[in-house]
């Protein structure tokens, strides 16, 4: 008798299995969030927004209010309404590109803004959806439909640094972190910091999420790992970058 | 409970932007989001002014697609939201105003028409007429009132909310740059003491109880897997839309009925033509006037009549025949002559409509 993991409470069944490729991270970025609601008791509460690009197969994923909005931008969607209705948790959940390219000016104000709602990032560098384009978080080097010789920095730039520059643009309040689907238990408790962020009214929360892409990575299982937990990692710290506080003041 | 912003009736002398904030605020409207552009930003400035003494609320974003998109999420928690722009802005604002049409969104937008396209003046023009009726990549389900004079601002700035919420159509009050900056007369109103009841507004996400457990999630989407069901979708919104349209569709007409040319115009330009048509039918012309209220839809079996009757329709625009498109469209088939006054980006006088009507009657 084979014992099934437990799923979180607030998933919809009826929407399981989801419709993630195989392999595909999203289904452990939105276990994690899953949790982090179940364990916070928010489930009528949460108002969940999702993006165009594969993040838009999370429409239907959870028992919360959900609504799938356009490529990058769920966050002023997100922002609508919480500033329509406060009582609500906003979470706007999206992509690289929904979030550093096309979003972009969407993000940077939302956090400059210091809008009390909770930012998930899926960062899987590149386009998953529209057949594996380069993205903004493209690593140096890498191979995508439009990069096929490799990402060319002297051409199309360094990957976007999404969280550094979050926590550089928020005051005091926001929280920000970096977390992978390779630790599902620490991504979870940094998923579970930034609603609690945004519960106690500090501020903007962040959360970028590395996640791995086979379908268009073109890995088997084993290298599909190797890239998100050493590849990825060489470029994109994985930890919290800012929690609530006063600014360090100089020379403190 | 903060006061009503009119209590009763109350004659001002105020710009049409005044006039949009004070009619939004008179019809309860909870939330402005809102990007400056010339010519509307004074309906920004007049609305943030009154926040704190009737409790109402304002989001300065960071574009026209934010504002655009802000305004849907407002809706969605169930607020009378509403925005403005104009021109460039309303370029941008098609995309969430794309996504309000295909989630049956009540999203209020006030367009004060600036020259285009692109930059071109902030000053005037109708040149937002083929945007604002047909702008995104769906079939244009949405209203569209034209307003011609600052009571109009008023009175359909009021009724944009109610049509929004009792039809579910994204709707837009059609102004120009002239009646957002000119200062004119108008009888300002609480809408109760006209028996005008505000449709009630309901939340589309964030509603009490536990969902999955108490009520079914909502699970609101713009997206659709496979052909068939967009397809059914958009049955049904059709469907819907051809219902509501001639219960929507408003006009104003006279001496249509034995007239052998009808002018046809809306907006501020239909002021010239009423003083034309006048002018004229007292120097013994047989002319009519005609001017669609709503734009979206066009109220089609009326202008197919005066079509049916006249010899000889004259469409006045400041455009380069935006409106003309719309009505050939409605009255397909009819032979009657289609005879033009285009000044794009430009006002019209009556005297250029009484000289363009003498040249064609000779």
């Amino acid at each position: 008798m084979s014992v099934q993991p437990a799923m979180p409470k607030c998933w919809r069944v009826e929407s399981k299995p989801h419709k993630f490729c195989p392999g595909c991270g999203h289904g452990l970025v939105l276990k994690a969030l899953g949790q982090a609601i179940d364990e916070l008791g928010i489930q009528d509460k949460v108002v969940f927004g999702c993006d165009i690009g594969c993040s838009l197969l999370s429409w239907d994923f959870f028992n919360v209010d959900t609504v799938q909005t356009h490529h990058g931008r769920t966050t002023p969607v997100i922002t609508g309404i919480k500033r329509a209705n406060s009582e609500v948790t906003g979470i706007a959940y999206m992509g690289d590109g929904g979030g550093y390219a096309i979003g972009a000016q969407h993000l940077v104000s939302a956090a400059t803004r210091n809008e009390r709602i909770t930012a998930i990032l899926v960062n899987n560098t590149q386009y998953g959806m529209t057949g594996g384009q380069m993205a903004p978080t493209t690593l140096p080097g890498q191979k995508t439909e439009t990069s096929p010789y490799g990402r060319d920095v002297n051409t199309a730039g360094y990957p976007t640094q999404g969280p550094e520059m979050v926590a550089a643009i928020t005051q005091e309040g926001a929280y920000v972190a970096r977390g992978t689907v390779a630790n599902v238990k620490q991504l979870k408790g940094f998923i579970k910091k930034a609603l609690e962020n945004q519960m106690a009214g500090n501020g903007f929360s962040f959360v970028e999420v590395l996640s791995t892409c086979p379908t268009n990575w073109r890995t088997n299982a084993e290298d599909t790992w190797k890239f998100v937990e050493q590849e990825m990692t060489k470029y994109f710290k994985v930890g919290e970058i800012k929690v609530p506080g006063p600014r360090e003041k100089e020379g403190q | 409970m903060p006061e009503k912003p009119i209590q009763g009736e109350k004659r001002v002398f105020m710009t049409g932007n005044e006039v949009v904030a004070w009619a939004a605020a008179a019809a309860e409207a909870d939330i402005m989001y809102g990007y400056p552009i010339t010519p509307q930003n004074e309906i920004m400035h007049y609305w943030t002014r009154m926040l704190p003494k009737y409790g109402r609320r304002f989001l300065q974003t960071e574009d026209e697609l934010s504002a655009g998109f802000t305004t849907a999420g407002g809706v969605l928690a169930g607020r009378r939201a509403f925005t403005a722009t104009a021109g460039p802005g309303n370029t941008l604002m098609q995309e969430p105003l794309s996504m309000a049409e295909a989630m049956r969104l009540p999203v209020v937008v006030i367009v004060q028409q600036r020259g285009g396209p692109s930059t071109a003046t902030v000053i005037y023009s109708q040149q937002e007429v083929t945007l604002t009726t047909l702008g995104g990549n769906g079939e244009g389900l949405r209203v569209v009132y034209s307003t011609a004079t600052h009571q109009e601002l008023f009175d359909y700035t009021i009724k944009s909310f109610n049509t929004a919420w009792k039809y579910r159509f994204p709707t837009f009050v059609l102004g120009d740059g002239y009646q957002a900056k000119m200062r004119e007369s108008l009888t300002m109103y609480d809408p109760a003491s006209r028996g005008i009841t505000m449709v009630p507004t309901e939340p589309y996400v964030g509603m009490a109880g536990m969902p999955g457990v108490d009520r079914e999630p909502t699970h609101l989407r713009n997206t659709y897997n496979v052909e068939e069901e967009l397809f059914e979708v958009l049955e049904n919104y059709l469907a819907d839309y051809a219902k509501a349209a001639p219960e929507i569709a408003e006009y104003d007409a006279f001496d249509t009925d034995d007239a052998e040319l009808v002018v046809i115009s809306h907006g501020v330009v239909s002021r010239a033509c009423k003083a034309a048509v006048k002018e004229l039918r007292e120097e013994g012309y047989k002319v009519g006037y005609f001017r669609p209220i709503t734009l979206r839809p066009l109220p089609a079996d009326q202008l197919r009549d005066v079509a049916g009757k006249a010899k000889q329709l004259l469409v006045v625009e400041s455009a380069n025949g935006q409106l003309d498109r719309l009505i050939k469209e409605v009255i397909y088939g009819n032979t009657t002559e289609m005879l033009s006054l285009f000044k794009p980006g430009v006002g019209i006088t009556t005297e250029e409509v009484v000289a363009r009507v003498k040249e064609i009657k000779g």
